[in-house]
């Protein structure tokens, strides 16, 4: 199933669902001939499109919402957070191109500060699918919730066949291991996965956990990875301030516990433009890089003695 | 209109103003721009919308949407004439023990929805409107905007969208006091022709005075004034109208009275002679 044919199951399951979005089609060209009336598409006017989705939900309607991540959560970011925010309304906003999956778009269309903005805003669910069956189970979950949710649209394949079912605050355990506890989540959740086995042939043990949500945050995931490893890695594509590391740190000092924790995200500067793989490789976040960096981290802190990798 | 109508109104009017000038003592209010829409918002709860206490969920019923939110002491001060709360409550004006501030709270009966950042309620009329539109209904929806609010991008956002959408059951009035926070907006970022702006965004428009409840009674009957078009209402207001101290002056944006200023005022508002206003103004932002 496609996130467009669950987008029409839960628009014919709910007659108050209407799917909106600022001319930014890609995942929908079938709806509006599919929902009519409830197909709204506002053209390229972010602000109007969360403004008016926050009119439809004042009338009781499930808006759920489609630009492109960037201009969804900065461009709209105060009707965001004035209209939808402290009203408390079921507005669902879906942002398309987050994080690294901008590719070639170049810094105007990344989206790397997304998730400390929408984290930010009381009431405000986020959420960052791993690929695109979680994405579906998610968006099913959030249609269904009262709340205000943003979701980073993420359609890549399975690395895994999720067990668990996706639950809001809710993290997978994916694999287990006692040496490094890999939290992350979203379209690199597969490059972890993919590290994770270098890691283990290099005798490294990695617990490798899918946060799913960001917000409401699995504390007691977070709480025992940093109980039960030795290292407490973060790897995410987003800027290395406000997002899964900053949240981590977060919990730590929220239940007064100590965390040795070691962040892969962006430094404060954008990333190279190029198509995905490429941008893996030259900002080192291809499994390769990964497992590198990884078992660098680990050797400073491993007591067996051990120099890996 | 008859003269009991007019008399009627006139007389909700005056109790308005002199909440809104009780509500400007202490810690003030924001006193221009209230007096200026004072007499629409009244004409709109007598003769215009749809919509009284215990009726909001009525399906049919209208909506009115304050954008320009820092007037809502003439809002409250109408709404309390007519019965949505009691006039008790205008007393805790910023109280922290009650919840009446200096902008829009959604939690006070009448109001539609919070606002006090300008250029957003324009866009939530129209997504309230496009349901109204979807769901085959009648009800109208009327948004009050300041006209220096019409320096914000996202208001002209809303209007090309709400053209495009044929949403013929939106009204935007704009209250044409020709003063922005501190200065006259023909000064700062010039807005005249406005209906011209408007007519070629797709818009019908509608200019009339926004004191003159018999010019409001002849435009307002015009709803809609063009089948598949929103309308928008310019109505040309004085800024402080009703207190000759406060009356088009650019530095009476924001004014916290002290009560013999406050009672002085009311007198005047009564036909006694003119007060003024020796405490300080406070210029906020």
């Amino acid at each position: 199933m496609t996130y467009e044919e669950r987008l029409i199951q839960i628009a014919e399951r709910n007659a108050d669902v209407v799917v909106m979005t600022a001319e930014n089609r890609a995942a929908i060209r079938n709806l509006p001939g599919k929902l009519g009336s409830r197909f709204i598409d506002v053209g390229i006017a972010e602000q109007t499109l969360v403004g008016a989705a926050a009119g439809l939900a004042l009338r009781g309607r499930v808006p759920i919402v489609h630009a492109l991540a960037t201009f969804l959560t900065m461009r709209a970011f105060e009707f965001i957070r004035t209209d939808v925010g402290i009203a408390q309304l079921p507005v669902k906003l879906v942002g398309a191109i987050a994080g690294f999956l901008s590719e070639a778009n170049g810094p105007t269309h990344q989206a790397v500060e997304d998730l400390a903005l929408m984290r930010g805003i009381p009431g405000m669910n986020v959420c960052c699918p791993a690929d695109e069956p979680e994405m579906l189970d998610a968006l099913t979950t959030m249609a269904s919730d009262r709340a205000p949710w943003y979701m980073r649209y993420n359609a890549r394949q399975s690395a895994f066949e999720h067990r668990a079912p996706f639950v809001p605050g809710i993290a997978e355990i994916v694999t287990e291991g006692a040496d490094v506890a890999l939290l992350t989540y979203g379209c690199l959740t597969r490059e972890c996965y993919e590290a994770t086995g270098r890691l283990a042939d290099a005798g490294i043990g990695v617990r490798l956990v899918n946060m799913r949500t960001l917000k409401p945050i699995d504390e007691a995931a977070i709480l025992k990875s940093a109980r039960e490893t030795t290292l407490v890695v973060t790897v995410e594509d987003h800027f290395a301030i406000g997002g899964l590391a900053t949240i981590v740190a977060e919990v730590a000092a929220a239940n007064e516990v100590a965390i040795r924790l070691h962040s892969i995200a962006l430094p404060g500067r954008w990333f190279t433009p190029s198509l995905f793989a490429d941008v893996l490789e030259c900002e080192g976040f291809s499994p390769e890089h990964l497992a590198r960096r990884i078992a660098a981290a680990f050797a400073r802190h491993d007591s067996r003695g051990h120099v890996h990798a | 209109m008859t003269p009991a109508t007019r008399g009627n109104l006139s007389a909700r009017a005056l109790r308005v103003r002199e909440r809104i000038v009780r509500m400007s003592v202490g810690g003030g209010c924001f006193i221009g721009a209230s007096l200026s829409c004072a007499d629409l918002i009244v004409f709109l709860y007598a003769s215009v919308l749809r919509v009284a206490p215990g009726t909001e969920l009525a399906a049919d019923r209208d909506y009115l949407f304050l954008s320009k939110g820092h007037d809502v002491p003439a809002l409250y001060s109408t709404l309390v004439d007519f019965g949505f709360f009691d006039e008790a409550r205008l007393a805790h004006h910023l109280s922290p023990r009650d919840s009446i501030y200096w902008h829009p709270n959604r939690a006070i009966p009448g109001i539609e929805f919070h606002s006090g950042s300008l250029g957003h309620l324009p866009a939530v009329a129209v997504g309230v409107a496009l349901d109204i539109q979807i769901s085959g209904g009648t009800n109208r929806v009327f948004v009050i905007v300041g006209d220096g609010e019409l320096n914000e991008g996202s208001v002209w956002e809303a209007a090309l969208v709400a053209a495009a959408r044929k949403l013929d059951n939106l009204v935007l009035i704009v209250d044409r006091n020709e003063f922005q926070a501190n200065l006259r907006t023909e000064d700062l970022v010039p807005l005249e022709p406005i209906e011209a702006k408007f007519a070629a965004f797709g818009w019908a428009t509608l200019r009339i005075d926004g004191h003159d409840f018999d010019d409001m009674a002849r435009g307002f009957a015009r709803l809609p004034l063009e089948s598949g078009k929103p309308t928008v209402i310019i109505a040309n207001t004085v800024r402080g109208k009703g207190l000759a101290s406060l009356e088009r002056r650019a530095d009476r944006w924001f004014v916290a009275l002290t009560d013999d200023e406050a009672a002085a005022m009311i007198n005047e508002l009564h036909g006694g002679a003119e007060a003024t206003v020796m405490s300080q103004t406070r210029i906020v932002r």
